[in-house]
Formats: C-alpha cells, structure tokens, sequence
C-alpha cells in the first residue's frame, strides 16, 4: 500500500507506467507488453476456435467464439451495406481487444504491481486503455483507415469535393473545408479520448476505494466493480460500433 | 500522460491484431457458420420434404384400400350372382330330371299294366271257357248253345 507520499503518491504511483527511453522515444512497456500479451490471448483463442470450427454441433468455446463473430457480424451488416474483407474482423479484433484490455480494470489494482514490485519493476500500470498512446493508436489506425477508404471509394477529386462542397455548397469553400476537417479530426479524438477517460476514471475510483479501511473496501468495490462489468463491455461495444459507422460513412458516396 | 513512441509500437501490434484475424481467424469461423445454415436449411427442405411425401403415400394408401373394397365389394356381389344362377339351374335340371323319371315311370307302369292286363283277360277267359265247359258238359249240348258260347267268347276276348 501507500509506501511513501501518503494517498497522493500511492495514487500517483500508479498511475505511472513504466517506462524506457526518452522524450518522444519513451516506450510503455507495461502497456505495450499487456496489449500484446491480451492480442496474443484473443488471437490464441480464436485461432483455436477458427481451426476447429465445423458445420457440425458446436462446443462451449466454439459457441462462444461464434456466438462474437455473429454479433460482430450482425452489427456490421446493420450499417454497413457493401461487401468488406476487412470491417467485420477489425471489428471483432477492436471489440475482443478493447474488451481484454478494459476486464484489467477487474483485476484487484495492488495485485500485478504488487508481483511487479517483487520483481524489482518501480511502476506498473496494467491497463492498456488508461494509457492515451493505446486508445490513440487503435483510434488512429481507424483515422487511417477512415481516409483511406474515403480515396478509395470516391476517388481522390471526390473525397476533395465532399471536403470542401458540403454541406453548404461550393460558393461557401473555405467554411466547409474547416467544418469537414473538425468533423473528421474528431472522430479518432473522441474515440480514443472517450475510452481512455472512462477507464482512467474507473481504474482511479478503484484506486481511491483501495485507499480506505480494510473493512469498508468490500462494500465500496464489489458495487463498482460489477457496475464495472457493464462499462468494460459497453466502451468496447461503442468504440467498435463507431469504428463500423465511420468506416461505412466512408464508403457512402453522397 | 505524453504521447509517445508507445502509441506507434500499440499501432504496430493493432495492424499484426487485425491483419491475423482478417486472414486466420474469421473467414473459417464464417465459412463454418455459413456451412451450418446451408446444412440446416437442407435438413430443414428435407424434412419439409418428407412429411410432403408422407401425405400423398397416405392419400395413395387410402385410394387404394377404397379400390380393393371396392372390387371385393363387386366380386361378392358377382359370385352370389353366380351361385343363384347355379341354384336356379341345378332346380330347373333336377326338375327337368324328375319329370323324365316320372314320365318313363308312368309309361312302363302303363306298358305293364296292359301286358298284365293281356294276360289276365287271356287267364279269365281261358278259366271261363274251362268252367263252362265242365258245367256245359253235364247240361248244355255244344251244337245247341253254339250261339250263345260264341256271344260270351266275343264278349271276353
């Protein structure tokens, strides 16, 4: 518990990650090494499923990996309306990631950096999502691919004329150009800021509980971490449903 | 809480992420679905099938037992028919039979009747002649009566 800098620092410690490098060249290594950790979890499971699946009668695993894929499926094919090699499975890979990453948020907050601290590492912070870099890259990546799509399907003089002739018409240019690029610039900070804030503060309210007597914690943290369940299942749902409704926004030609 | 080199090796793993499951994980996983529904649907015609089948089997079933009764019906019916006919013609023979019995009855009787009758006239008289002979002898002279034996020999001959 609070070592030194009473509940200030206990909370302060840890919220560090930790680190190596310097200034922008700093890795996170405990994020970096928990996100790959939990992808290699989610690409080991449903692997297994992928190479055993059959058209016969499914087993538990089997059924719980189809029964993702189905929804991640069905939820593509409510606002998608075209044929996409890649949105139904970087769906599926955001809503399964994003959700390993925020069920951390479970895990008792003194535990893996109390292992941590026995093996000599100073900080541990083993959320992936309550560190900006790991929401900002998944929400990038969907930027990129956001852009991407938009030349792709338009063609670059189209996605140029969508910039800069709607919603007002060509005659009022510069307005529009300024209005699209907020609109577009905030998709991936929304989506990355509004994970990341969530689960900062969730993680926080679990830190703080941790900070009070023995006895009280119980009341206090069983509450919040079953309100918890829902919060990790539903930003991993709306990140990957916004990520699905930007992409086939990107691909409707207006 | 900086943006750092962190965020490009997260976007490193999240592109490797998505990139495997694209390829690995989610065109068997869909491809196995897909296979199930097109098995389920075929169970499902087959099945629909089936019943379909049944029904008619039952409605052929069903014609063909109003058939068989019918014909075991019409057959009854034709052999009581027959054995009438067969009944009406043994009768009519039988009779037919019994009156040529009857009539080649009657004739022999009438055939013997008269040869009995021959005989017994021809006993008769013979008696009559020998009985008025033996009372003739005694009274009657046979040139004297001549004429009235002659009468009684033509009335019993």
């Amino acid at each position: 518990m609070a070592s030194e800098g009473g509940a200030t620092g206990y909370i302060v410690h840890h919220l560090t990650p930790l680190t190596v490098g310097e200034g922008f060249w700093t890795l996170h290594l405990d994020t970096l090494f928990f996100s790959a950790f939990l992808g290699g979890l989610f690409i080991w499971f449903f692997k297994g499923q992928a190479d055993k699946a059959t058209a016969g009668i499914p087993n538990l695993t089997q059924n719980i990996a189809e029964m993702l894929v189905e929804f991640v499926d069905g939820q593509v094919k409510d606002t998608f309306h075209g044929k996409s090699q890649l949105i139904a499975p970087l769906g599926l890979t955001i809503f399964c990631w994003v959700f390993l990453w925020n069920f951390m948020d479970l895990i008792p907050v003194d535990l893996l950096p109390g292992i941590a601290g026995l093996m000599g590492m100073e900080y541990m912070r083993v959320v992936p999502s309550t560190d900006l870099n790991a929401t900002f890259a998944m929400s990038i990546s969907v930027f990129v691919l956001i852009i991407f799509y938009s030349i792709k399907v338009k063609g670059v003089f189209g996605f140029a004329k969508e910039l800069t002739c709607t919603p007002f018409g060509p005659w009022m240019m510069p307005f529009n150009l300024l209005l699209k690029v907020v609109e577009e610039i905030a998709k991936p900070i929304s989506l990355g800021l509004r994970l990341f804030g969530n689960l900062y503060a969730g993680e926080l309210i679990f830190i703080l509980i941790a900070l009070l007597p023995p006895l009280i914690q119980p009341m206090l943290s069983f509450p919040w971490a079953i309100f918890h369940i829902l919060i990790i299942v539903l930003q991993a749902f709306i990140f990957m449903v916004l990520t699905i409704v930007y992409l086939s926004m990107a691909h409707e030609d207006h | 809480m900086s943006i750092n080199a962190t965020l490009i090796g997260q976007m490193i793993t999240f592109t490797l992420l998505v990139w495997f499951t694209m390829k690995y994980v989610w065109p068997p996983i869909m491809e196995a679905l897909e296979e199930r529904k097109a098995k389920i649907a075929e169970g499902l015609a087959a099945a629909e099938k089936g019943q379909e089948e049944i029904k008619l089997a039952e409605k052929k079933a069903k014609n063909l037992l109003k058939e068989a009764k019918e014909q075991a019906a019409e057959i009854v019916s034709m052999a009581q028919k027959r054995a009438n006919e067969v009944v009406e013609e043994s009768k009519e023979t039988a009779k037919k039979e019994g009156e040529r019995i009857l009539q080649a009855a009657e004739a022999q009787i009438e055939q013997e009747m008269q040869q009995a009758k021959e005989a017994l006239r021809k006993q008769v008289a013979s008696l009559a002649l020998r009985a008025a002979e033996q009372i003739l002898k005694e009274e009657i002279d046979k040139a004297k009566h001549k004429e009235i034996l002659e009468k009684a020999t033509e009335q019993l001959g």
